[in-house]
């Protein structure tokens, strides 16, 4: 790097990460929620904002702007006011360690899976904020699903990421990358992406990252035809807004995460993980990487009817969690077996 | 500074500056949008598909919730005891193989006493 002195690169990073997030969640909410929701349904989607609706999420924001802040009189005002902010923190903070490049990441953190596992689960916290301090009853049991679902699926999720630590020994984002790019099986010496060994763990990963977004077959916390809108009913405007970017934008850090430990991240096959030109191409393989597994989870999130309550936690519980932890077993087996 | 300290120094920055984008953005909102008018006293009451609110601001909720986040602290901490064991899994080689899988097991148990009490089932 540049001989910069810690605050300006910091205020490099916080720029870009500030640019990025906000076209992370245009890139998605255009591509799939507008563009493929429609194309699947046999609609056209937005067409009139910019070439070929492009613009119609800044448009949206913009209205969301320009609309009234409605508290209801019975609301906790303050815990009201203070939930979408938590639940944004938790996606901006998820940011800090995806990584684009051999130098691109804003902190590599040796706890780094870690890390992003807790700050999502903030998401959880807020959600409940929100649900209790609307006054509604809605509001309330979107809530409460919304931390059940959220706490029930964050262990298949945490115990999936598992056998991929044992396999690069680190939890450093950055250091799974280059375990990738150096591990070799049937005497391949190209660098083999995880997701060939660990196809269970990453079922899994995917299965409770749809949960973790409460998307559809997952949705029963916003489920408009029972709850109306669920744990957001209450809000108006902007805070509205706010919890919509978080959604997209934790959409793609849960896309990105997932391409990090199961489809090797920036690195390529056949080339040295330490190239310089892999900065300038890196976020480009992240992107493409991104986009396939944010687009099968909008396809399933389109396709599938949603589960009934009960079925959801069985499926947690009964399923999810003991295949996991039978892959840790088996993970660890043979790695110590060969 | 320390490298541990100034990483999550960066952290700590990031959380602050994801408060700052909101305020300055609710702040743009506050001059773009119209006061809240409140006149109409019906449009700050809860709404629940157009009925008035009937009861309590906040109604009571099932307990089951309550079990389930139990459960989920007892896994939860069983995760934060695997993590540094898979890091260091080479390291420990069999022993530590066999070690951890006692513990799995153990848990496992308490997941089939949940099962069979019926805890797991959503009533």
């Amino acid at each position: 790097m540049i001989g910069l002195v810690y605050w300006q690169e910091t205020a490099i990073k916080l720029a870009v990460i500030l640019g990025v997030i906000p076209v992370t969640s245009l890139i998605l909410v255009y591509l799939f929620l507008f563009k493929m929701m429609a194309f699947m349904q046999s609609r056209l989607g937005p067409m009139i904002t910019g070439p070929h609706g492009t613009l119609q999420l800044i448009a949206e924001a913009i209205k969301f702007l320009q609309k009234e802040d409605i508290h209801p009189d019975n609301a906790d005002k303050h815990v009201f006011a203070l939930a979408p902010i938590v639940v944004l923190m938790s996606t901006f903070l998820l940011y800090v360690i995806l990584p684009a490049g051999p130098d691109l990441i804003v902190e590599d953190l040796d706890v780094g899976i870690f890390y992003a596992l807790a700050v999502s689960s903030l998401s959880a916290l807020g959600v409940l904020m929100a649900g209790w301090a609307s006054a509604n009853k809605y509001a309330l049991l979107g809530g409460l699903r919304a931390a059940g679902q959220l706490i029930a699926y964050e262990l298949p999720l945490v115990l999936a990421t598992m056998g991929v630590i044992i396999q690069a020994e680190t939890m450093s984002l950055q250091g799974i990358v280059h375990a990738q790019a150096n591990f070799s099986i049937f005497g391949l010496d190209s660098g083999m992406p995880f997701i060939f060994t660990q196809i269970v763990g990453f079922a899994i990963f995917m299965i409770a990252a749809q949960a973790e977004l409460t998307q559809t077959p997952f949705d029963m916390p916003v489920a408009e035809t029972e709850l109306v809108g669920g744990f957001h009913i209450e809000y108006t405007g902007f805070r509205f807004l706010l919890f919509f970017m978080a959604e997209f934008g934790t959409a793609f850090a849960f896309a990105a995460i997932a391409s990090v430990l199961f489809l090797g991240g920036w690195s390529l096959p056949f080339v040295d993980p330490n190239e310089n030109w892999l900065n300038f191409v890196g976020p480009g393989v992240m992107l493409f990487k991104i986009l396939i597994l944010a687009a099968i989870i909008f396809w399933v999130r389109f396709t599938v009817p949603r589960l009934r309550e009960d079925q959801l936690q069985k499926f947690a519980w009964k399923v999810l969690i003991p295949v996991s932890l039978v892959n840790i077993a088996v993970t660890g087996l043979i790695k110590v077996a060969v | 500074m320390s490298d541990l300290v100034r990483s999550y120094l960066t952290v700590a920055i990031f959380g602050a500056a994801s408060i700052g984008l909101v305020g300055i953005t609710l702040g743009l909102a506050r001059i773009l949008r119209p006061p809240t008018r409140t006149d109409n006293k019906q449009k700050l009451l809860a709404y629940e598909s157009g009925v008035d609110p009937v009861g309590g601001d906040w109604a009571q909720s099932q307990i089951r919730y309550y079990v389930f986040a139990v459960l989920f602290v007892i896994f939860d901490v069983e995760a934060v005891f695997i993590f540094p064991w898979a890091v260091r899994l080479e390291v420990y080689g069999v022993f530590g193989l066999i070690e951890m899988l006692i513990f799995i097991v153990i848990l496992l148990l308490g997941l089939v006493y949940a099962w069979r009490k019926g805890v797991l089932r959503w009533v």
